[in-house]
C-alpha cells in the first residue's frame, strides 16, 4: 500500500541555514501521525514546507501518488489537504459563523456546506453558543476549536494541525484533542504537529520525533511512548 | 406584536429619514448655489472625494493593505482627460471613450503597482506605495522635455509644472456641461442650473454607482476573500485563497475608481497639474477613511464628506473679521488657524473615536 502522504528527503533551509537536513517520513490513509520535538526541532518549518507556505530547499512530497513538492497552499486546498496553522489564525473581525464558511470557500455547494457548520456546531457545541460573537473576541481554546471546524469545512481528507495545543489551558487541551479524536475516528486522516509530546503519542497511531532537522526515532506510537529515550527528552523522565 | 409594532415603526421613521435625506441631495445644490457657486464647487469636489474614499477604502480598510500613493491613481485618470480632450495634442475624445480608458489605465497602474509588492505588508508597503505616488507625480513635472537616445528632439508630453490648460468639459450627448442649463424658456423665469450644479449631478450619479458598486464587491466572494487577507494571510492561503490574485484585484479596482474620479476632476476644473496629486492628497484621502471608519461604507461616505467640508468651513470661522470681533485683533493668520483647527480636529476625532467616527458594528 502506498502512503497517502510521502514525504522524501524534504529540505528546508533560510538563507543557507538548514533548518531541516532531508527528512523521510509518511501518514497512511486513515491515520493520526504525529511529529514531535523539542522547540525549534524543525516542526513548524516542515510544515510550512509541506503545505506550501515556503518552498522547500530539496526532496520531494508526494499526496495521493501525485507530486506536490512546492504547490501554493491555495491549490492544495483543492487537493483535499487543509491546514489548520500555527496561532489558530482566526478572522478576528469575522465572527463564528462567517469564520466558518471562510473554510469552506473553495467550495460552491451552499446547502451542503450550511449542513457542514450544522455538523460542526454539533460537534463542537461551544462554537454554537458564539456563533454570532467576534472571532476575536473567544478565548484561546475556542479560537483553537474554531480553526480545526473551519479546516473540516474544506472537507479535507488529509488535515495537518500545527501546534493545536500551543498557549492553552490543560482542560483546554483536553477538549482540543476530544476534538482531534473524533475527527480521526470519522475518517480523516490527520498529521499532528505538536510540542505536548505525552498527549500526541497517546492520541496517535504513529509518531516521528525531530530533533535539530532530523528525525531521530520513529515508530508505533505506544512504542515511543514506552521509549525510555523519548520519556527522558520529552516526557520528564 | 407590540414588538412588531415597534419594529414597523422602526421602519416607517427609518424611511422618512432616508427620504428626507435624499431630497436634501437633491436640493443641495441649489441651496449651495445660493451662497455662491464656490459652494457648489466645494459639494462637487466632495463627491469626488467621496469616490476616492471609497476607492481606497477597498485596498485599506476591506483587503488591509496600506496605500500611500493613491493619488497617483486619481492623477492618471485626470491626466489620461487632459491629454486626450483639450487643445494641448489638439484631440477632443467624447467622454465615453475617455472615462473608462482613464479607469483602466489607472487599473493598469494599480496591477503595476501591486505586482512588485505582493509580498510586502504593513510599514514596507506603506513605504513603496509612497514612492510609488511621488514618481507618478514627479513624471506627470518632467514629461515636458522627454528625449530619445537616438535624437536630440524633445516631446512636450504633459506640459510639465505648467499643467494642461483648456481641458474639455464634460459633453452629454450635445449638452456641455460647463454652461449650464438654461431653463428659462419653462415658465420659471430667471432659474439657471449653472454649469457647476449640472456636474454635481454627473458627479453624485457615478459617486451612487461607487457607493453600490463597492458595496457589491465587499459582500461578495472575493470580498469574503479580502476580509480574510485582512485578518491573517497565512489563514487565507489556507482556506484556499488565492492572495497574490486577490491583492492585484484590490489594487487593481481601488485604481479604477480613483482613475474615473480624476477623469471627472479634470473635465470639470478645465486644468490639471502635478501640483494637484502630492503626497499630502494620498494622505489625506487616507484620513478620510481611517477617521469615518475603515471597511465601513457609510462611515467611509461620512469621513469624506467631513474631511473636505471642514477645511471650507473653517476657513469662514477662522476668518480675520471674527477674530476681529472677539479678540479686537488678528492674533493668528487665518491660514495657520485654519491648519490648526483642522488637525487638532483630527487628532480629537483619533483620540474619542479610535475606531473612526462610524466604525463597522462587527468592530466593537
Amino acid at each position: 500500500m502506498t502512503a497517502m502522504l510521502d514525504v522524501k528527503k524534504l529540505q528546508v533551509a533560510y538563507g543557507g541555514i538548514k533548518a531541516i537536513k532531508g527528512i523521510d517520513f509518511h501518514v497512511n490513509e486513515g491515520e493520526l501521525v504525529t511529529l514531535i520535538g523539542a522547540n525549534g526541532a524543525g516542526k513548524s518549518s516542515t510544515l510550512r514546507a509541506l503545505s506550501g507556505l515556503i518552498k522547500p530547499a530539496g526532496g520531494t512530497v508526494t499526496y495521493k501518488g501525485r507530486d506536490i513538492t512546492g504547490v501554493p497552499s491555495h491549490a492544495l486546498v483543492g487537493l483535499g489537504i487543509a491546514l489548520c496553522p500555527e496561532g489558530r489564525g482566526v478572522f478576528a473581525r469575522l465572527n463564528v459563523h462567517e469564520n466558518l464558511l471562510m473554510g469552506a470557500y473553495s467550495r460552491d455547494d451552499k446547502a451542503q456546506i450550511l449542513r457542514e457548520v450544522d455538523e460542526i456546531y454539533t460537534m463542537i457545541p461551544r462554537l454554537k453558543e458564539r456563533t454570532l460573537q467576534m472571532a476575536g473576541t473567544l478565548s484561546g481554546g475556542e479560537q483553537q476549536m474554531l480553526a480545526i471546524g473551519r479546516a473540516m469545512l474544506a472537507q479535507p481528507k488529509l488535515l495537518m494541525l500545527d501546534e493545536p495545543s500551543m498557549g492553552l489551558a490543560p482542560l483546554m487541551v483536553d477538549k482540543i484533542f476530544e476534538i482531534i479524536r473524533l475527527i480521526a475516528s470519522r475518517g480523516t486522516t490527520i498529521l499532528l504537529i505538536e510540542q505536548n509530546a505525552q498527549l500526541a503519542l497517546e492520541n496517535a497511531t504513529r509518531g516521528y520525533v525531530l530533533e535539530s532537522g532530523e528525525i531521530t526515532l520513529q515508530g508505533d506510537a505506544k512504542v515511543l511512548l514506552a521509549d525510555p529515550r523519548v520519556k527522558e527528552a520529552y516526557l520528564g523522565g | 406584536m407590540a414588538k412588531l409594532m415597534q419594529l414597523k415603526q422602526d421602519k416607517r421613521t427609518q424611511m422618512v429619514w432616508f427620504v428626507a435625506l435624499g431630497v436634501l441631495i437633491l436640493i443641495l445644490p441649489f441651496l449651495a448655489g445660493m451662497l455662491g457657486q464656490a459652494w457648489v464647487r466645494i459639494l462637487n469636489v466632495t463627491l469626488l472625494y467621496v469616490m476616492l474614499a471609497l476607492g481606497l477604502n477597498v485596498v485599506v480598510g476591506v483587503a488591509g493593505l496600506l496605500d500611500l500613493g493613491y493619488v497617483a491613481f486619481y492623477a492618471v485618470g485626470a491626466y489620461t482627460w487632459s491629454l486626450l480632450a483639450s487643445a494641448h495634442f489638439n484631440l477632443h475624445y467624447p467622454f465615453w471613450v475617455l472615462l473608462p480608458l482613464g479607469a483602466c489605465l489607472a487599473a493598469l497602474a494599480g496591477l503595476m503597482l501591486g505586482a512588485p509588492v505582493l509580498k510586502l505588508r504593513g510599514d514596507y508597503l506603506a513605504i513603496v506605495t509612497l514612492g510609488f505616488g511621488e514618481i507618478v507625480r514627479i513624471l506627470m513635472n518632467n514629461f515636458d522635455k522627454v528625449g530619445l537616445p537616438w535624437s536630440d528632439e524633445t516631446y512636450n508630453i504633459t506640459n510639465g509644472p505648467r499643467g494642461i490648460t483648456g481641458i474639455d468639459g464634460l459633453n452629454l450627448f450635445g449638452l456641455d456641461l460647463r454652461k449650464g442649463l438654461d431653463v428659462s424658456g419653462f415658465n420659471v423665469s430667471g432659474f439657471n442650473v449653472s454649469g457647476l450644479q449640472l456636474y454635481y449631478f454627473v458627479f453624485l450619479a457615478f459617486a451612487i454607482l461607487s457607493v453600490i458598486g463597492v458595496y457589491r464587491l465587499q459582500h461578495s466572494r472575493l470580498g469574503r476573500a479580502w476580509q480574510a487577507l485582512r485578518e491573517d494571510e497565512i489563514a487565507a492561503k489556507a482556506m484556499g485563497i488565492n492572495t497574490r490574485n486577490i491583492k492585484l484585484a484590490a489594487f487593481g479596482f481601488g485604481a479604477l475608481t480613483g482613475g474615473l474620479a480624476g477623469g471627472l476632476f479634470a473635465s470639470m476644473q478645465g486644468f490639471v497639474s502635478p501640483e494637484s496629486f502630492g503626497l499630502l492628497e494620498s494622505i489625506m484621502i487616507l484620513a478620510m477613511v481611517v477617521l469615518g471608519g475603515m471597511g465601513h461604507i457609510p462611515g467611509v461616505i461620512l469621513g469624506a464628506v467631513l474631511l473636505s467640508a471642514m477645511p471650507e468651513v473653517i476657513r469662514y470661522a477662522a476668518d480675520e473679521n471674527v477674530q476681529q470681533k472677539i479678540f479686537g485683533v488678528v492674533l493668528i493668520a487665518p491660514e495657520v488657524l485654519r491648519n490648526l483647527i483642522f488637525s487638532l480636529a483630527l487628532i480629537l476625532i483619533m483620540l474619542f473615536k479610535p475606531q473612526g467616527l462610524w466604525p463597522s458594528p462587527e468592530k466593537k
